[in-house]
Formats: structure tokens, sequence, C-alpha cells
């Protein structure tokens, strides 16, 4: 049987499992550098990007280009949910709906949303809303596809339940679909939010003059790994914090699930 | 009879269904004529896949597509009615709505005032009142069953089905839950059909047990049980139609169990 969260090895244990590999690897690559196996040029120590990192936090600029790049995942993420949750509890509903929409949705999912920039430019310019546009593309079909899928996972026996109850509609779909969608939606968000971060990302390299991924882009112009390395990073850990939230909403929201969680 | 019995009476009439599938046609139930009375408790009985499930399914309004004719009070079934109660197999309860929740999810356009007594009622009804607020997943078998008949009960149906509902549960836990049926059939004079393949419970529980032959499903016989009720199960008699129950299905077997198939 799986532990339960509650029990497992202790805290202590815990922490050094949930670390010990990062640790570990920072600290070998660091001893590759002291070792003389590495060109600081290409691959810069831990310890080099560090002080790279303090230095563009000091100097503002990376909280700058990393403020300007979550706002513009928030505003495309933010659209791409509302109309996905929307659309999708829609689509997932009405049949009708479902096979007027189905054709454009499965024929437009696979275009990469990178595919999308020049016509973003084109339209929207380079601005804001270019970024905007091509993160809410990234992020509204995996939301949108979860969501129809979530709700088509509507137990057909609660169905039964509820045509025996004359429960109506609306009150079925608010408790029983809606809710059994949850862990599917939730999943959609993550997913739409690791896309989202894909996209500006991708955006920014091509054609912006802030953002996170301009400083990429800028710092490769200059040769400067460490700049590189230190936007690489601050991506993943700040994707990594915005997926926590996510988990810890979905937590909250589906307490009730007894999931297995690996032993 | 007076007017008012006559008017819940369930009748089926000559009623026949099939299914299509792959290899043709199968006959689920072919000519099946019940009456069954208000207040009664009838069991039906028969092995798998005899029809009997899909007999409560008509009755309860879920299935379609069947000859003959279904009337409650006279009139011909025409989907599922708040008249009609039902408990399944498994106890269908929602897993992220509480006990309370899940009980009043039956009750619609009821002011939250009333609804909670009729839901706090129905969890006394059935020994759950320190419940109210779990969560499914935090019950027993029993208990979630339980739960289930306090929702199908909510709406005070005139008929009461009951698709296997112990069939899952333990031995002990499913006598528990016998003679808990038995009390609230007793305290509420809901009309029961219980569909089981547990000979004993249906000679412990019904007035008539009704034994479905399989493929089609048709009614072989129909056995009344005229013992005073709580039935002792190692009563002469109740052993009696126990075996005369047993021999239906086992014409040519050399001794009876004490439990069956």
């Amino acid at each position: 049987m799986a532990h339960d969260s509650a029990q497992g090895p202790p805290k202590i244990q815990r922490l050094l499992q949930y670390t010990g590999l990062s640790v570990a690897i920072i600290g070998v690559w660091q001893a590759l550098f002291h070792l003389g196996y590495l060109n600081p040029v290409l691959l810069p120590p831990p310890s080099r990007i560090a002080l790279t990192f303090r230095d563009l936090l000091l100097s503002g600029d990376l909280p700058r280009h990393i403020g300007i790049s979550i706002v513009r995942v928030l505003e495309g993420f933010g659209i791409a949910t509302v109309l996905g949750l929307g659309l999708g509890t829609a689509i997932g509903l009405s049949r009708t709906l479902d096979r007027w929409t189905d054709l454009i949705i499965q024929v437009v999912k696979p275009i990469p949303p990178i595919a999308w920039i020049p016509l973003a430019i084109l339209w929207f310019g380079i601005g804001e809303q270019s970024k905007v546009y091509i993160i809410f593309l990234g992020a509204f079909f995996p939301i949108i596809i979860s969501t129809i899928d979530g709700i088509r996972q509507t137990d057909q026996k609660f169905v039964e339940v509820a045509r025996i109850l004359a429960v109506p509609r609306f009150k079925f779909v608010r408790q029983v679909v809606l809710p059994g969608a949850l862990p599917a939606i939730m999943t959609g968000l993550r997913v739409g939010l690791m896309v989202a971060w894909m996209c500006v990302v991708a955006a920014e390299l091509i054609a912006a003059s802030s953002g996170i991924g301009y400083l990429i882009m800028d710092a490769r112009q200059l040769s400067q790994s460490d700049v590189v390395l230190v936007g690489m990073i601050s991506i993943g850990v700040v994707g990594k914090l915005m997926d926590s939230l996510i988990k810890l909403l979905e937590k909250r929201l589906i307490s009730w699930k007894v999931a297995f969680a690996g032993n | 009879m007076s007017a008012a019995t006559a008017a819940s009476n369930l009748i089926i009439e000559k009623l026949n269904k099939s299914y299509q599938t792959k290899n043709g046609e199968v006959n689920a139930l072919r000519g099946i004529d019940l009456a069954i009375q208000e207040g009664e408790f009838v069991a039906i009985i028969g092995s798998s896949g005899c029809g009997k499930s899909t007999l409560l399914r008509i009755i309860a309004g879920l299935e379609n597509g069947y000859s003959g004719a279904v009337k409650i009070g006279g009139r011909r079934i025409a989907g599922p009615g708040l008249d009609r109660g039902m408990v399944f197999q498994e106890h269908r309860l929602i897993p992220w709505l509480t006990v309370q929740q899940n009980v009043a999810f039956g009750l619609n356009g009821m002011d939250p005032g009333p609804r909670d007594t009729v839901v706090r009622e129905h969890l006394e009804l059935v020994g759950l009142a320190g419940f109210a607020k779990a969560f499914p997943h935090q019950l027993s078998g029993g208990m979630s069953q339980r739960v289930a008949i306090a929702r199908s009960l909510v709406n005070n149906p005139q008929l009461l089905l009951l698709d296997e509902p112990f069939g899952a549960l333990d031995a002990l836990t499913r006598i528990q839950l016998q003679q808990e049926i038995l009390r609230i059939w007793e305290a509420e004079r809901t009309t029961m059909v219980l569909v089981t393949h547990d000979i004993d419970e249906a000679i412990f529980l019904g007035d008539r047990v009704v034994i479905m032959s399989n493929r089609p499903g048709t009614i072989r016989k129909i056995v009344q049980v005229h013992l005073p009720r709580p039935r002792d199960r190692s009563s002469y008699d109740f052993v009696q139609i126990r075996k005369e129950i047993y021999a239906e299905f086992f014409a040519e077997a050399e001794k009876p169990f004490a439990y069956a198939i």
C-alpha cells in the first residue's frame, strides 16, 4: 500500500530527498569547474552564476524583465483560462456544439504557437498584444481540451442517479459534472501554464525589447553565458512557483479525492 | 380494495425486452406479467444475466425500447419519476459531496430550512445522524449503502426499487442491513421491489419471492412467504421454503446448501 502523505519518512529525510539531487548536480558542476574540465565561457560555474544573479538582482534588471514576462504570462494565461473553461464547459455539455467546433479545434490545435509569431507581429506589431496573443494560443488548447474531456468523463452512474431523483440540469452540472471534471481541468491549467512560459520566452526571443526572453537573447549576442543561465534558471524557478500555486489550489479544491501518490 | 390502493399498484403486462448485440438479438425478458400491491415487499430472484436488473431498470424508467406495459396507478410509466426511488448495488454516492449533501441531492426546489430537516430525519432513519459532515470515502461499505438508502427515500417514493443493494457487502453487514430495510419498510410502508441472487435474503424480506429463469428472462414461479416477521432463518418453515426455491434452480441437485449460488 502507498504511504499516506502524513506518514512516510520523517521531515528532514523528506527535505533531503526533495533537494538532494539538485544540490548534488550543482556540487558536481562546481567541482568540474575547479578541476578544469569546464570552459567558463561556454558553461560558467554555479558560483559565477550566483554572482551574476546578485548583480542583476541589485541593478533591478532581472526583477524588471521577469516582472514584464510574468505580466504577459498572466494576461495570456488568464484570457486562455476564461475562454478555455467557458467554451470547454459549453462544448463538453453540448454534443451539437461539439460537432460544430470539433474540426476547427482539432486542426488549429497542432499548429505550434511559435508558428503564429509572424502573423501575430503583422497583426499586432511587436508590442504587448502579439506576445499575449501567442501565450493565449499556447495555453488555450490544453485548457479547453482537458475541460471537455473532464466533463465527458462524468460517470454514467451519477447520471442515472440524477435521473431517478429528477435533479434539475443546472444543479447536476454544478454539483456533479464540474466538480468531477476538476481534476482534469487542473491538469489542463498546469499544462497550459507550462506552455504559456514556453510561449512568452519564444515570443520575446524573436521580437521584444524587454522580458526574460529578451534578456537571454541580448546576453547571447554579447556572449554572456552567465546571464543566459540566470535567465533560464529564473524562468524555471518562477514556473515552478506558479505550478506550486496551482497545485495548492488543486489540493484545496479536490480534498475529497484519495489519489495514489506513489510509494 | 380501495381506490387509493388501486392507484399505486404496479402492474407489468406482457413485458418483452431484447438487446441487439453483435451475435444477433438477445431476449432479456419475455412475457413478464406481475402485479404488485401497495405496501407489498416483493423479492425477485434469479441467477446473474436473467434480466432481473433489466426488469428493475425498466420499472425505474431508465430503460426504453421494450414492448408490453408497465403501469403505476393505471398510468404507463414514461421515464424516471419521483414516485419511484432506487438503490443500486454500488452506493453511487458523489465523492465530493458530504453525506448531508448527498442525501440533499435528491431534494430540489426546497428552502434550506425544511430541506435540512428532511435530510436529518432520513439520516436518523438509517442511523447515521452523526455522520452528516463526513465524506463518502470515510464511510464503510455498509454505511455508504445506508446513506444511499436515505437518499432514495427523501422524496417519499411510493415504490422503492432495490437492485442487489447488499450484494457487495460482507455477510454480517448484509444481515444487518436486511434487518434495517425491514424496519424502514415497516415504518414507512413503502412498496419495495428487491432484486437479489441471495435466496435467504429473498425469503427473509419478501412477501412473495418471484423466481426468474435464464435467457430469456421469464417468471418461472412465484412463492408466497406466509411467515411472521422478523423471520427466523433457521426455522422449519423458512428452511422448507428455501428448499422449494433451491429446487427451482438445481432440479437434479443431490442436497441443498444453506447459502445459495
